[in-house]
């Protein structure tokens, strides 16, 4: 078995600034697994543009913004495989993948940064009724068909979610052709940003329906039509405010998942609310020297805070391997009063005080409170939000004080302090 | 005339009212922002937005590649340079920053790739 310093597993955004950061922190015994022909993951099927504002104060495609990445992992010469598909990490750091070149091989790493990104919930995941005619696409899946292989997979479309996929390929499907007849979102709000609403369907007139969802699709052999119906408070569809809209296809853009299931063969620990790993502030999981960074330790906004996330796990895998001893004690950053989850989600408890990100979600719209983190109940940092959405995440920095205080303390939590509730 | 409006510069995303009877003296009510005003008065007066799509490509490693507008277009254009893309078939290698469509429809702006695609 071939022995490597890191293994890196996806070359996606994740991954590339990962390989980057840790070859620049003197690792250069890297290696990228990516499973598909060319590096970049999801950006390439992104032709949009509004990628990279943060990082490189312009607004770049999603391509472009890969290509920003690509190329500075080869002008590093840091070794990636393509069409290579990693099918076990062991918890003793052993890494299985195949390729149609390399047949199956193993690798013994001393770190392994899983970089494997999220997948989208499938039909399955939501359950919805009626007829399996062919015409249900993902909307990922509609994007990569027209975007990357040009092929338009339906004429008459209706889109299940308003999350900023849905609405992006509204847009796309009319610019190539299609007609949108509706977005239906199950809640009162729409988790995608209003900047893309505007963009996307307003342009178009296309209609958004609040508290509506799908019921039922009609269609033996090709979708022919969906039922909608409103929904009550509990989220209950209701009977008499049933309607068919005729149509083709049915794009689903109901939310994403982080993709763990090397992360449970290693027997990393996940948490129950972003589905990715519980990781500290190095982004280090539960199995010393395996690391997690970009949507598969939790679904992120935007690609330029998966970069920068990832770029301190590639940093954090170097020290690791270059023999800085994992802490072992740890304190749990508790979420309370509407904060739904903070990553990191441990602290370790040493005495290595840096300046340090801190990123969440809220479980509701709220308007006009104070993000707080408190140490031992006492408010050593706050924040005032005019407003605060789950479809946005919040992102705070403590300083090197803040972060001694907070190390230091015997618990750690982060609220929401609410002054006028809506 | 009168009409409703989603601010998109934050994400409060005010509603705004805009009164644009006077067009020399268009009025804009619900911004808490300074800002809302200057979007409301571009929405009104010319407004625009990029356009990204696809274009053939013979001969690549890839059959698709992907591109954008330099710049914003007037949004009048966009279905226009739409059906300008779909007439235009590459030949690898393209690279990123290429000139695709030059000046769309009269408005100065080119269509260009944002993707390279070598030659197999």
């Amino acid at each position: 078995m071939r022995n490597i310093n890191l293994v890196i597993v996806g070359g996606g955004p994740a991954g590339l600034a990962a390989a980057k950061a840790a070859y620049d922190a003197g690792e250069r015994d890297i290696l990228i697994l990516e499973r598909e022909a060319e590096l970049g993951g999801i950006l390439n099927q992104c032709i949009h543009n509004g990628f990279g504002l943060h990082t490189f104060k312009e607004e770049l495609t999603g391509p472009e913004y890969a290509a920003r990445y690509i190329t500075e992992v080869i002008n590093r010469n840091i070794c990636y495989k393509l069409n290579a598909t990693v099918i076990d990490v062991s918890n003793s750091k052993v890494v299985t993948y195949v390729s149609a070149e390399d047949g199956l091989v193993q690798l013994q790493a001393k770190a392994i940064i899983l970089a494997c990104g999220c997948r989208e919930r499938p039909r399955g995941a939501i359950n919805i009724a009626g007829m399996r005619g062919a015409g249900v696409f993902s909307a990922g899946t509609a994007q990569k068909l027209v975007n990357i292989d040009g092929y338009l997979p339906g004429k008459e479309v209706v889109i299940l979610g308003s999350g900023d996929i849905g609405l992006i390929m509204a847009r796309r499907m009319t610019f190539e052709g299609a007609h949108v007849s509706a977005v239906v979102e199950l809640m009162p709000y729409s988790s995608g940003l209003n900047r893309n609403i505007v963009q996307c369907l307003n342009d178009f007139d296309i209609p958004l329906y609040f508290s509506h969802t799908v019921v039922d699709i009609k269609g033996k052999d090709r979708v022919e039509g969906v039922v909608i119906a409103q929904v009550d408070e509990k989220l209950q569809p209701i009977k008499s405010t049933e309607r068919l809209i005729p149509c083709d296809t049915l794009l689903l853009s109901v939310g994403l998942l982080p993709e763990n299931e090397l992360a449970k063969n290693a027997e990393v620990q996940l948490s129950n609310t972003t589905g990715g790993a519980v990781v500290d502030e190095n982004l280090m999981t539960n199995v010393d020297g395996v690391f997690e960074c970009g949507n598969v330790l939790h679904v992120h906004d935007l690609v330029d805070f998966v970069s920068a996330e990832s770029e301190n796990a590639g940093k954090c895998a170097v020290d690791y391997i270059n023999g800085i001893a994992p802490c072992r004690d740890k304190t749990v950053i508790s979420c309370t009063n509407g904060v739904r989850y903070c990553v990191p989600t441990v602290l370790n408890r040493d005495e290595h005080y840096a300046p340090q990100s801190f990123k969440m979600r809220v479980a509701n719209v709220f308007k006009k409170v104070e993000l707080a983190v408190l140490a031992d109940g006492v408010k050593i940092y706050g924040r005032k939000r005019p407003v605060v959405a789950p479809g946005e995440m919040e992102n705070i920095t403590l300083t090197a004080e803040q972060m001694q205080t907070l190390k230091q303390a015997k618990t750690v939590e982060i609220t929401l302090i609410k002054g006028e509730v809506k | 005339m009168s009409r409703e409006m989603i601010c998109i510069n934050c994400p409060m995303g005010c509603r705004l009212t805009v009164d644009d009877t006077d067009k020399s003296n268009i009025k804009v009510q619900g911004n808490t922002c300074p800002r809302g005003v200057t979007y409301a008065v571009n929405e009104i007066t010319s407004p625009k937005r990029m356009v990204t799509g696809s274009v053939k490509v013979d001969g690549g490693t890839i059959p698709m590649v992907s591109v954008k507008t330099r710049e914003a277009i007037p949004k009048g254009l966009i279905f226009d340079s739409l059906e300008l893309l779909k007439t235009v078939t590459l030949k690898a290698p393209v690279h990123i920053g290429d000139v695709v469509v030059a000046d769309i429809g009269g408005c100065g702006v080119d269509f260009i790739a944002t993707k390279n695609v070598e030659a197999v």
